[in-house]
């Protein structure tokens, strides 16, 4: 059996699902949403790669390069966020953000 | 391949906000002095020029980067709303800030990113420009929504905002992969020459993935859970920013990918649309009716007021779009006036954002109490006041093409939404004064009393905002 371009897109389609049930079903802590986010973003690059080569057109490679800059800048930020959160509430827990409602 | 001086002279507003915003931030590292005015005035001066830049050439279509970013009338009226926005959010914030001891340098140097990505946004003409300024816009309001960082509510806010962000963010990129995929182009126009004729499943999914993506960004049901959270957490002046420019920008690119990407999925992206708006409008007008809080309230009201302005992109005729503009341009008149309003409730020293302490405002701040009073209705839409014409232009466009369902829930979800605005004009009319707001500083009573009078005198001298709404709505067709 030959891997085609199907094989990498229900790859990527997994992985894409497994990073939204991650954040929406997971209520332990949000480290996980964090590890969550970053499997949505490599699923897409598995997405443009194997489409780029696919069509023997370079730009999603390019595009992909640049999802990867972007996603570094993100996990920072978003760990600077959850540091601050943490010094204010004591906690990571999902079930404790909860200081509004309504 | 064009000159590079033409490329600059089509893009001088974005480059005058980068190099301001780097000259800005090393300035204020050099400076060490942690608190001083100087920078926000220089952002607020930036944030001026690349506005006025903008009416050195102010005409015609131009493509330029390799055609991934577009100079048109439609980009420019959307910039200049989103550079307003942001010059008064900062203008607005000074007084805040230094009150709450939260005004570091870092904040407008944030905020020009965060107007750098919108721009970039705005005139994105591929997915790859699209993505990159909705991450520069969107990193650093993760940043300004969690800038109070001692305050829980306020760690929190920018907490939510970023985890739902970053998730939207995601499937906006994964519905660009796929449509790359499928149309093996990533530029707009080739996206629309490829979509012609028959269309895949695939490209459908990827219109998908990317409507809702952007629907997060816009906070339209059912992708708004963030918006109540955010805006009530987020300190005043950055949930200001957030409902003035960053709604701009948001709507801004949806239309632009709509119009000029998808005209062949008309089908397809119609009844999402139209899903979409209608969900936005119930929900902006039932949820709000048993908040206390009025920034909570307004976030509802923004939730109503994106699905209103849907309403004008469901018929996809440039009517609509005109509606749209003109929509779009009336409400952050009304959003930017309500919020110095809202900026200007300090009692003893404190902050207070409660409906219940706008009591007997209109005896205690005669000028305040109506101006306020105005803002409520116009977001009403009572007539004669500018939110009533908003409203009129994006249903006669839905009528006009035929759209008497969504017209009429619009109508009656709009006729539920006045039942809370009236509810604080009642509060500050008829109940008991409880206590005298603080003297506020003279910016934001400039703000609100300029953003009352355009609400209440717009029905005099309508003609120059609908002729450059027709103008822009006519560069996308």
């Amino acid at each position: 059996m030959t891997i085609g371009l199907t094989h990498y897109l229900i790859v990527a389609a997994i992985m894409f699902t497994l990073g939204i049930l991650g954040i929406i079903l997971n209520r332990k802590n949000i480290i996980v949403i964090l590890m969550s986010v970053e499997l949505i973003l490599l699923s897409v690059n598995i997405n443009l790669v194997s489409f780029s080569s696919f069509l023997g057109d370079l730009t999603g490679q390019v595009f992909s390069l640049f999802i990867l800059t972007v996603a570094a800048a993100e996990a920072a930020i978003g760990l600077a966020i959850l540091v601050t959160y943490y010094r204010n509430r004591g906690s990571i827990a999902v079930e404790d953000i909860n200081a509004m409602k309504g | 391949m064009m000159p590079l001086t033409f490329a600059l002279a089509h893009s001088l507003p974005e480059i005058f906000l980068a190099l301001g915003a780097l000259v800005l931030l090393l300035l204020g590292v050099f400076r060490a002095g942690g608190r001083d005015w100087i920078i926000s005035e220089a952002a607020i001066a930036i944030l001026g020029l690349a506005l006025l830049s903008m009416l050195i050439d102010a005409n015609g279509t131009s493509l330029i980067y390799d055609d991934a970013f577009v100079d048109d009338a439609f980009g420019r009226f959307m910039k200049a709303l989103c550079l307003t926005g942001a010059l008064v959010s900062l203008l607005l914030s000074r007084e805040f800030m230094a009150r709450e001891k939260i005004d570091f340098f870092e904040f407008p140097v944030l905020v020009l990113l965060a107007t750098l990505g919108m721009l970039m946004l705005v005139s994105a003409h591929n997915l790859i420009a699209l993505y990159l300024g909705l991450e520069l816009m969107s990193l650093a309001l993760y940043v300004i929504a969690a800038f109070h960082r001692d305050h829980l509510q306020a760690s929190e806010a920018g907490l939510k905002y970023f985890v739902l962000g970053a998730l939207s963010s995601g499937m906006l990129l994964y519905g660009s992969s796929l449509l790359y995929g499928f149309t093996g182009t990533i530029s707009f126009s080739g996206i629309a020459a490829a979509l012609k004729g028959d269309v895949s499943l695939g490209v459908v999914f990827a219109l998908v993935f990317i409507l809702s993506g952007l629907a997060f960004k816009m906070s339209t049901v059912p992708f708004h859970m963030w918006t109540p959270d955010v805006y009530q957490g987020a300190p005043t002046p950055v949930t200001t920013f957030f409902a003035s420019a960053a709604k701009m920008a948001a709507v801004a690119i949806t239309v632009r990918i709509v119009m000029t990407a998808f005209p062949g999925l008309q089908l397809q992206w119609r009844q999402i649309i139209v899903f979409i708006a209608i969900l936005s409008m119930v929900l902006g007008s039932f949820a709000a009716i048993g908040q206390t809080n009025i920034k909570r309230l307004m976030a509802y009201s923004s939730i109503g007021h994106m699905g209103f302005a849907l309403v004008g992109l469901a018929p996809g005729t440039q009517k609509g779009v005109m509606g749209i503009l003109v929509y779009l341009a009336i409400y952050l008149v009304m959003t930017l006036g309500t919020f110095a309003a809202i900026l200007s409730m300090r009692v003893n020293g404190h902050y207070v954002e409660n409906i219940s302490d706008l009591a007997g405002l209109s005896r205690t701040r005669k000028m305040m109490g109506f101006f306020l009073s105005m803002m409520m209705l116009s977001l009403a839409g009572i007539p004669p006041l500018a939110g009533f014409f908003a409203k009129w232009y994006v249903f006669l466009a839905a009528i006009d093409a035929g759209l008497y369902p969504l017209a009429v829930i619009g109508m009656l979800t709009s006729v539920v939404a006045c039942f809370y605005y009236l509810r604080i004009v009642k509060v500050i009319y008829l109940d008991e004064p409880v206590a005298t707001f603080d003297p506020v500083s003279r910016e934001v009573t400039a703000v609100m009393v300029l953003g009352g009078l355009g609400v209440v005198l717009y029905w005099a001298y309508p003609g120059p905002l609908v002729a450059a709404a027709e103008i822009a709505a006519k560069s996308l067709f």
